[in-house]
């Protein structure tokens, strides 16, 4: 048995970490998703396989709730977080930040001079609909 | 045979099934990080996700060998394969319409036929409805 062990340890730590690193790529969000899922049931064998070794059937619930969690999650991601904006992933300039910066400190005082001024923008205000970068 | 002799046969048997699992997730990893595109690595992901696991699981319900224990790795298995299409069906469609799928490595594409086909049936319908327009 000790055997089985080792080589199932050393076939699945081999295998999550070149998921780890295809996460670590990408390119793409739903890339991520994919290499993550196979993380996770990488995770599930390793628990199955330290449970078989020892004899305890007392992780066996563990087991269950690795299988749910690896489902929410790339189901969330697939439907949130799919559509990325351009440019997203890199890392800005100085100046680039400071731009963004007096862009957004601009546009906070001209609002508050709006609502200052007792104009009400009725188009602007939305309650609720539909999330940002949502794939329909 | 006697009892001794069919427990080593199980514990043979879930060895062999443990390393079956382990072997799929190992391929799995190097699938996902060789191929070329979204479709392909999800195909590569899903042999761990259903086929590997239920190996591992029958291993490990080989070498506990009692009723409660196997009933909730029965339940993993069920639930596995009732989550993973629909998983893949949100990558997938998510993938399609964001652009992540790269059309020269498909062989059959009926999806963007069929949409091409719907969009030309629905603007000949706009078209005889409104005459002259």
């Amino acid at each position: 048995m000790t055997a089985v062990v080792v080589v199932c340890g050393v076939l699945l730590t081999i295998g999550a970490a070149l998921a780890v690193v295809r996460a670590e790529k990408g390119p793409s969000m739903l890339d991520r998703t994919i290499a993550l899922d196979i993380v996770v049931t990488t995770m599930i064998a390793a628990v199955a396989v330290y449970a078989a070794v020892n004899r305890r059937a007392d992780v066996v619930p563990i087991l269950v709730v690795l299988s749910l969690v690896g489902f929410v999650g790339s189901v969330t991601i697939a439907r949130f977080a799919s559509v990325e904006p351009e440019g997203e992933g890199r890392v800005r300039t100085r100046e680039e930040i400071a731009a963004q910066e007096a862009e957004r400190i601009d546009g906070e005082d001209w609002a508050e001079e709006s609502r200052r001024s007792g104009r009400r923008e009725g188009t602007d205000e939305h309650h609720g609909g539909g999330a940002e970068g949502e794939v329909r | 045979m006697t009892a001794e002799q069919w427990t080593t046969v199980a514990d043979v048997a879930s060895a062999v099934c443990l390393l079956g699992g382990a072997f799929l997730a190992f391929a799995a990893g190097v699938g996902v990080l060789r191929f070329p595109d979204l479709l392909a690595r999800m195909h590569a992901g899903t042999k761990p996700q259903v086929l590997g696991l239920i190996l591992v699981l029958i291993g490990l319900a080989l070498r506990l060998r009692s009723g409660g224990a196997v009933w909730a790795l029965v339940l993993v298995a069920v639930f596995q394969m009732l989550t993973a299409p629909v998983a893949a069906h949100m990558v997938g469609r998510a993938g399609y319409r964001t652009g992540k799928v790269r059309s020269d490595l498909l062989v059959v594409d009926e999806l963007t036929s069929d949409q091409e086909l719907a969009r030309v049936r629905d603007k000949d319908r706009v078209e005889d409805e409104n005459p002259g327009d």
